[in-house]
């Protein structure tokens, strides 16, 4: 079986500039940001990034990486609304396409699938069409005389369309995966991330640690906590306190002092500069060491 | 005697007047999630489960369904959890219809849109809000009532600048998939309650809060905002009500931070 361990760099380098990317996670929770403070230090630009928006859109949009978000929300989970978030909006400086978060999860499934949409009532009468004026409606085949009518209410009904949500490339993390490309969520929720993998090319996992393969299930957890097996993954990653600051139970909950740190840095441009040269622009290594000094202090 | 010490709503707070309109949003609701966002809709919806409306299901906040209607400050680890809810299984719930969320809105309009995305144009806020999240399903899959705890004509707006939430006429227009499981129910503010029960499907005052003129509410609406000659005061909280609420739920008041008397 492939050993499918590489580094945080190496997983950068399979990205390039223009790509539609898919962030795991779910706003201020289990996020990959080790991964996206990588791609903030590199020279990658025009992104499209696809996610249940945290501080990986606010972090991305602050270095200017993001030429588009794709999204139902940006939040900080304590902090209502990502600031950067807010600026880059605010000023213009990003696209979006913003749609409902059940049509969000739709999009992945029908990418996932391979199909070109999955139908729903979620965002009919809404301005998320008139905001997407490419999004289409689709009238359902089974008419009043139709046998396999199910609901004679639901005959020749309009539903939302909503298109597959193909991405170049997802990343997730996670509290454990094996070698192999299995991983573990040991916190209560796995969110979406086998889905953003399954909707992806390239599909990378980074986790907390990284172990031997099948020693996963068992000691390590039950058989439900390994939402993600090895057919969704091309590249494991360790990377100890990726998901800093973010919440990552049990292995951590999330830095709220931090976080506020960081929300407080967008109200102006030389506090920006000063955060970011401290804890954006320098590497993983150097950043979990002066987080532990900062903590410390 | 003083009149004021011995009127029937002596020493309730609005806050509480507000706790209670809530709760009324879930009677009868059955074995539905109550999804309540903000302070007062909490309190609301944990004192219908432990009075009138027992079989409601509230989740931690997290990705679990919990036991009882604990106090709105216990800890995480104080609570009891009866099954898991991660939010790949929320939709499953939405989209079933067993569910009457109570949303914020940071605009509502006379029609019953509400708008939590942005305000000013879309490609270029003047002020970006958290975003749609899950408003436009949820309004067209089960129903849906809304809190407004600053109640002004910034808030209650002819028209909402985003439509997230979609009230009757746009739904209506949208056709039979979107009016299908359409129900919007209730608007709570700080100082009423409304509904959209005329012939237009438009906004209604229900009731004021005692110590709210309806003069108070007109001026603070900024649209026409139908007043049916009966519109009468939001109900007492009844004695056990007022007790479990101030001894039990929210000793702390944790509710007078939200909406101040």
């Amino acid at each position: 079986m492939s050993d499918k361990r590489l580094g945080v760099d190496d997983i950068v380098s399979e990205l390039s500039s223009g790509m539609t990317i898919g962030i795991g996670g779910w706003g201020s929770r289990r996020k990959p940001m080790a991964v996206v403070r990588a791609i903030c230090r590199s020279d990658l630009t025009d992104l499209t990034v696809v996610a249940y928006g945290g501080p990986d859109v606010g972090l991305l949009c602050a270095t200017g990486k993001v030429r588009k978000v794709v999204c139902g929300f940006v939040t900080l989970d304590s902090i209502a609304l990502d600031p950067h978030w807010r600026a880059a909006r605010q000023h213009g400086r990003v696209e979006v396409m913003e749609v409902d978060e059940g049509m969000f999860f739709l999009g992945l499934q029908a990418a996932a699938w391979r199909v070109p949409f999955l139908p729903t009532r979620a965002g009919l009468g809404s301005d998320v069409l008139t905001v997407n004026p490419d999004l289409r409606l689709v009238r359902s085949p089974y008419g009043a005389g139709n046998p396999l009518l199910a609901d004679p209410a639901d005959a020749d009904v309009d539903l939302v369309a909503m298109p597959a949500l193909r991405l170049d490339a997802a990343v997730v993390h996670t509290n454990r995966a094996d070698t192999a490309g299995n991983a573990q969520v040991l916190s209560p929720d796995p969110f979406f991330d086998a889905l953003f993998l399954g909707a992806a090319e390239r599909r990378f996992v980074t986790a907390e640690r990284v172990v031997e393969n099948g020693t996963l299930v068992g000691e390590g957890g039950p058989l439900l906590s390994v939402p993600i097996h090895r057919m969704l993954t091309d590249g494991v990653a360790e990377t100890p306190g990726g998901a800093h600051f973010t919440a990552n139970p049990p292995d951590y909950g999330r830095d709220e002092a931090f976080q506020k740190e960081y929300a407080a840095a967008a109200s102006d441009p030389a506090e920006w500069e000063a955060f970011a040269n401290r804890y954006v622009f320098v590497g993983e290594d150097e950043y979990q060491a002066r987080v532990k000094e900062r903590r410390a202090s | 005697m003083s009149p004021t010490s011995d009127a029937p709503d002596a020493g309730v707070t609005r806050a509480e007047f507000c706790v209670v309109a809530c709760a009324d949003a879930w009677r009868n609701a059955g074995e539905i999630m109550a999804s309540p966002f903000g302070t007062i809709p909490s309190l609301g919806a944990r004192l219908a489960k432990r009075t009138f409306a027992p079989d409601l299901v509230l989740t931690d906040g997290e990705a679990a369904l919990m036991v009882g209607a604990p106090p709105i400050s216990a800890k995480p680890d104080e609570l009891v959890r009866e099954a898991a809810m991660p939010y790949r299984s929320v939709f499953d719930v939405v989209w079933s219809g067993r569910r009457h969320i109570m949303m914020m809105a940071s605009q509502i309009d006379r029609a019953g849109n509400q708008n939590i995305s942005a305000v000013g144009p879309h490609d270029k806020p003047k002020v970006q809000l958290v975003g749609v999240r899950g408003a436009p399903g949820n309004s067209v899959n089960h129903p849906t009532s809304y809190w407004v705890p600053d109640h002004s004509p910034r808030t209650f707006v002819d028209q909402v600048d985003m439509v997230c939430g979609v009230g009757a006429a746009r739904a209506a227009a949208a056709g039979a998939g979107a009016t299908r499981f359409h129900d919007v129910r209730r608007v709570v503010s700080n100082l009423g309650v409304f509904d959209f029960e005329t012939p237009e499907r438009t906004m209604r005052l229900r009731s004021n809060h005692p110590g709210v003129s309806i003069d108070d509410i007109v001026a603070a609406t900024g649209f026409a905002l139908t007043i049916p000659p009966d519109a009468g005061e939001t109900r007492l909280p009844t004695p056990e009500e007022l007790d479990l609420l101030r001894t039990v739920l929210d000793p702390a008041s944790v509710r007078d931070r939200e909406v101040r008397t």
